[in-house]
């Protein structure tokens, strides 16, 4: 039978529980397992065969040579659309995604992450 | 004089900001009184030339660009996409990945239903409904974000198959959500049928008569709730459909009423068929290589999202670009239905009769024709032009993006 205020009775039972959203950023429910957050790179394994680079299909990556067998990954936060192709297109797995999110900077200069051996920061990062 | 009382025809443009929905496209509404007695609608307003955009592109490319067409059935769109670049290639993709295509595909179809039971529930100001369906639509987004990588856009498809497969522990996942969201999908189906203020807000409201449907070629809920028992997952089954039993959720009331019970009831359905995939889905690999460049050729895919039907259309011509991508969104066949629904109507029930298609405007805007009036026939014009002749455009009209544009470069 159909009568009005039907959902009231959800309503006061929602009265007394939990609230259902999260209080960011004081408390975070993090992101799953295999999330698709910023990229890390293992310059170690890179051969510089440059295949992320043309699989990319917002240009936000750029393996630079930087010495004998050395290469280093610029990488444009702004750009990336955190698609994970560079990962599947690397075949040395030099790539790797991590669940990091939180990538806003007020300073677009900052949104150009070095990922190289020299710069330990960055790969932590 | 006029006497006051003698209502002439009042015409009003709404847009081309939407009155329901924040996409901009236009309408002209000719009113008598309260009562719609005329409308058109105008769209053109995002057109974002995706379709030019996927040419200079490679197939693996165009396909994350192809999937950000809509932000709701952003899967519809890059599987319509992908099946018609196998076709080409002459691809058979495993079994495995056809079962995950249509996991994801159901999921989706999921989450777009609870989101447009949440706007409707706004339009007819029933937000009590929109924050609920709004917490519950949560957990299959939490859901996909752990299958897929991203709670939006999934590229999960690539040519040749899946690029993640599912673990035993996901298919628990996936299980215990999907109960989850049967039990509140019931609910808001007892509500649906057992609310007064919501049954008769939308009863008889939005009317598009069988004959209308047919005629207007409205596709998905719209004209299923029109009693026409049109989906492509039925008619042309694609992915692992032709292998799950489904039903086809069809009513005859023709009103907007009937459109909330059809998607409810595609809910249902689509719990289903999710529980089929996760105890059918066959062991093997996910993906098939394939070679960079698509032999020459064309295909036209077809793909039942939950707007209707998606339709796609891809030349190769053996390069790693495609030569032409053609989209035609499900919106597209479903706006001309909404002048029928409109007409006679009151202008109050506007904003609820267009969001009950369910449109994305943004998805719809492919190209815009522009008459020459003074030389009649047409012509061709080149990418480069219209390039410039919008930079010629702007800068007429005292809005100049040297500056901008050189910053933007420093930037990248
Ligand atoms: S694809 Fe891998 S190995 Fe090749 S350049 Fe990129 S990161 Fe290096
Ligand atoms: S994640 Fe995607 S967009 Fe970002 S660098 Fe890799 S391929 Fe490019």
């Amino acid at each position: 039978m159909s009568r009005p205020g039907k959902i009231t009775r959800l309503l006061i039972q929602s009265l007394f529980k939990k609230p259902a959203t999260v209080n960011y950023p004081a408390k975070r429910s993090g992101m799953p397992e295999g999330f698709r957050g910023k990229l890390k790179f293992n310059p170690q394994m890179c051969i510089g065969c440059k295949m992320c680079m043309r699989d990319c299909p917002s240009g936000a990556i750029e393996i630079r040579k930087i010495g004998e067998k050395q290469f280093e990954a610029e990488v444009n936060l702004a750009k990336c659309i955190y698609c994970g192709q560079c990962v599947d297109s690397c075949l040395k797995h030099a790539l790797e995604i991590t669940a990091e999110f939180e990538l806003a900077k007020l300073d677009p200069a900052q949104l150009k992450v070095i990922l190289n051996v020299v710069n330990k920061d960055s790969l932590e990062e | 004089m006029h006497d006051v009382h003698d209502f002439e025809d009042v015409k009003i443009p709404i847009g081309p900001q939407h009155p329901a929905l924040k996409e901009p496209e236009s309408f002209l509404i000719s009113l008598r009184g309260e009562k719609i007695t005329a409308s058109s609608v105008r769209l053109g307003y995002n057109h974002r030339g995706i379709e030019k955009a996927c040419e200079e592109r490679t197939y693996t490319q165009g396909l994350y660009l192809i999937e950000r067409i809509c932000g709701i059935c952003s899967h519809s769109h890059s599987t319509c996409f992908v099946q018609a670049v196998e076709e080409i290639a002459g691809i058979e993709i495993t079994a495995r990945a056809k079962y995950l295509r249509t996991l994801i595909g159901e999921l989706e179809r999921i989450h777009s239903h609870l989101l447009w039971l949440g706007v409707a529930g706004h339009e007819i100001g029933f937000d009590t409904l929109l924050m609920y369906t709004w917490r519950d639509r949560e957990v299959v987004m939490d859901l996909l974000a752990t299958l897929t990588g991203n709670r939006v856009n999934y590229g999960i498809n690539t040519v040749g198959g899946v690029r993640r497969d599912i673990s035993h522990k996901q298919k628990e996942e996936v299980l215990k959500a999907i109960d989850i969201l049967e039990e509140r999908t019931k609910y808001y189906i007892d509500l649906a049928k057992g609310e007064t203020t919501l049954i008769k807000r939308l009863q008889g409201v939005g009317v598009l008569s069988h004959e209308d449907a047919e005629k207007l070629d409205a596709v998905g809920p719209t004209a299923r709730a029109s009693g026409i028992e049109r989906d492509v997952r039925k008619d042309d089954p694609y992915a692992a459909y032709g292998e799950l039993d489904f039903k086809v959720i069809s009513v005859n009331s023709c009103d907007v009423y009937g459109r909330t019970l059809v998607r409810l009831g595609e809910l249902m359905e689509s719990f289903s068929l999710v529980r089929q995939v996760i105890r059918k889905i066959p062991d093997g690999s996910i993906l098939v290589k394939s070679a960079r460049k698509v032999p020459a050729g064309e295909a036209v895919s077809r793909y039942e999202a939950p707007r209707g039907e998606d339709l796609h259309y891809v030349r190769a011509n053996g390069t790693e670009k495609p030569d032409r991508v053609k989209v035609r969104a499900p919106t597209l066949a479903n706006i001309q239905s909404v002048s029928k629904m409109l007409e006679d109507r009151y202008l109050a029930d506007m904003p609820i009769v267009i969001a009950a298609i369910d449109p994305c405007f943004s998805c719809t805007d492919r190209l815009v024709a522009v008459r020459d009036t003074k030389n009649k026939g047409s012509n061709t014009v080149v990418w480069e032009t219209i390039r410039l002749q919008g930079i010629e455009w702007y800068k007429n009209k005292g809005i100049d993006f040297t500056s901008l544009n050189e910053k933007l470069t420093k930037l990248s």
